[in-house]
């Protein structure tokens, strides 16, 4: 078992290195002057003089791989440089940002997980009828909707109309409902869809009519399923990260919710590129750190994987 | 894996034809956008600004007095053409990549493969949003963005197939009998691998559609004045409380649009019934 994760772990130092890669790539190929643009986002007025101290000074007069390296080594130590707009460390932004961005991920988690669950069993286990029709059609009707319009139609609705919740992000914990619910209804719906159908599968194996066959109480098979039906569950949940985080950024942005998103959206704005690059280089590790995470669960769930040590 | 199905049952044919048809008929709008449009999309009136539905403008008028009826059709041009082509596109070449790496195994196998892993360390909205905020507006870039990461499903699909199928008998003997990499790939791998590939690529049109919508809606896709409904959501709702017709609308437009093309790619998944997961 633990050759298997060290194997993991070294591919994951090399995803790594290729996604830093890449994250400073994208920056390096966007379109305009870095140096002008962090003098824009200062409000500094641009001569050729002072473009050129500022491309001496940020390094940009050097080959690219030598740039490369620079940055890399310096994010490696939690060094992501500073953003154009207000010289703030841009790894000191991110983690101001992250406990906002963290309480609302986790609970829209937590709360499609809570609905998801439940509903996926009581479907699954009564397949075809009324309650299993009804379950499916609000499922199909959450993984249709985009976070963004459930957020506006949720705003029109239940503030504008009903005055009900506060518009935008405060302190209290209702400012939380319409973010946490526009995040979660689709992954909602696609979780009730997966979850169902994975424990049909797993229901419809011939150790569960062999096992209520011999007289089994369903309370201990229904137990053997949901161990079973574990994993394939837990890859639906590790892939949904992925789109939590890019749903935070639409959903902190309408919402004006002050995390990593929101964050990152206004850098975009502002072309903060600094702040964009550590945005990036931060999801996608926590990304591939979570997935490895799930990936190491696999294995304590399941006896075998840990025998055989070889992929989940 | 659930077991291919040999008699699809008529039941789940009959569903598949139906939102063939309703789809193809959706692109046939968006095709023709222009045409059944009431008024010019594009046309400003300040005598007519935040007008509710009437005769004249079905669906009212939004804050620029543009005809919102005419627009939702004009977007329904830029949302749908763009999520199918789009999914034409990366199905293409995720799908020749994933063969050619099946196929020939080795370095270019290492290549595509290790870029694949790459590109899903990102989460796909993350990069998708970065990319077109960076790139800035615009089409194009917007479907870029989507793409970057998009191909990789077919890809890895394409060659766990490509895999599985080499060693079959017919394969070995299109071999024998003197075809060329090319042929056998194209005209007899290819025909019978479609349907995984197949089933992917139809339920991402709703994925790549809300996707698009998103960036527009940020505002680093599609820009004005070129109607599109994730803009035209964002645009208009400031406006909410005076035209939520304009809100109203192109949301209306967008999760039914989504819908029918999520029913199809269920549709496609049930005659096929091949188990690739959701």
């Amino acid at each position: 078992m633990g050759r298997a994760i060290a194997g993991r772990l070294i591919h994951l130092i090399w995803i790594m290195i290729a996604v830093s890669f890449l994250t400073f790539l994208l920056m390096y190929i966007a379109p305009g002057d870095a140096a002008a643009k962090k003098l824009n986002a200062q409000g500094i007025a641009v001569s050729e003089e002072i473009l050129e101290q500022t491309r001496a000074s940020m390094g940009l007069d050097r080959p690219f791989f030598v740039q490369y390296g620079d940055w890399a080594l310096r994010a490696l130590r939690g060094d992501l440089g500073s953003s154009y707009k207000d010289g703030f460390p841009v790894a000191e932004k991110l983690l101001k940002a992250l406990g906002r961005t963290a309480v609302l991920t986790l609970s829209s988690l937590a709360l499609a997980l809570l609905i998801a669950i439940p509903f996926a069993l009581l479907s699954a286990l009564k397949r075809d009828s009324a309650v299993d029709n009804i379950t499916r059609l609000f499922s199909f009707i959450g993984n249709s909707l985009p976070n963004f319009l459930i957020s506006v139609l949720l705003m029109y609705f239940l503030s504008v109309r009903l005055r009900l919740l506060p518009l935008t992000a405060g302190e209290s914990a209702k400012s939380l409902v319409m973010p946490c619910l526009a995040l979660s209804i689709p992954i909602c719906g696609r979780f009730i869809r997966q979850f169902r159908a994975e424990l049909l599968e797993e229901l419809g194996k011939p150790y569960v009519s062999g096992a209520i066959l011999r007289g089994v109480k369903r309370r201990f098979v229904l137990k053997s399923v949901l161990h079973n039906a574990a994993i394939p569950m837990l890859t639906v949940v590790g892939l949904s990260v992925g789109t939590l985080m890019g749903g935070s950024v639409v959903i902190e942005t309408i919402f004006r919710w002050p995390g990593l998103g929101k964050l990152a959206m206004d850098a975009i704005t502002n072309r903060d590129y600094p702040v964009i690059q550590g945005f990036v280089l931060f999801t996608s590790t926590v990304y591939v750190v979570i997935n490895l995470l799930i990936d190491i669960c696999y294995r304590w769930i399941d006896p075998r994987l840990r025998k055989a040590g070889g992929d989940a | 894996m659930k077991k291919r199905r040999i008699n699809p049952s008529r039941r789940a044919r009959s569903r598949l034809a139906v939102f063939l048809i309703l789809t193809g008929l959706m692109i046939l709008v968006s095709l023709l956008a222009p045409l059944p449009c009431p008024n010019d999309p594009n046309a400003t009136s300040s005598a007519a600004m935040n007008r509710p539905p009437c005769a004249q403008f079905p669906l009212g008028t939004d804050r620029y007095g543009r005809c919102v009826c005419s627009r939702v059709l004009m977007g329904a041009r830029t949302s749908i053409f763009s999520a199918v082509a789009l999914v034409g596109v990366t199905f293409a070449v995720g799908t020749a990549l994933g063969m050619l790496s099946g196929w020939y195994g080795g370095a270019i196998d290492a290549l595509v493969m290790r870029l694949a892993d790459v590109m899903l360390a990102f989460p796909q909205m993350v990069l998708a949003i970065a990319v077109a905020g960076i790139l800035g507006g615009g089409m194009g870039n917007a479907m870029l963005a989507m793409g970057i990461t998009g191909w990789t499903l077919y890809a890895r699909l394409a060659r766990a197939q490509v895999l599985s199928l080499k060693e079959e008998p017919y394969v070995h003997a299109a071999r024998l009998s003197g075809l060329g990499a090319l042929r056998i790939l194209t005209g007899t791998l290819l025909p019978n691998m479609l349907g995984p590939l197949l089933v992917s690529a139809a339920t991402q049109i709703g994925v790549m559609m809300i996707g698009i919508a998103g960036l527009s809606f940020l505002g680093i896709g599609v820009a004005e004045p070129q109607a599109e409904w994730g803009s035209m959501i964002n645009a208009s709702r400031a406006y909410m409380q005076l035209a939520p017709w304009a809100v109203l609308a192109p949301s209306a437009a967008t999760i039914l649009t989504v819908m029918v093309f999520n029913c199809l790619g269920d549709c496609v998944r049930d005659v096929l019934d091949v188990g690739v997961g959701e």
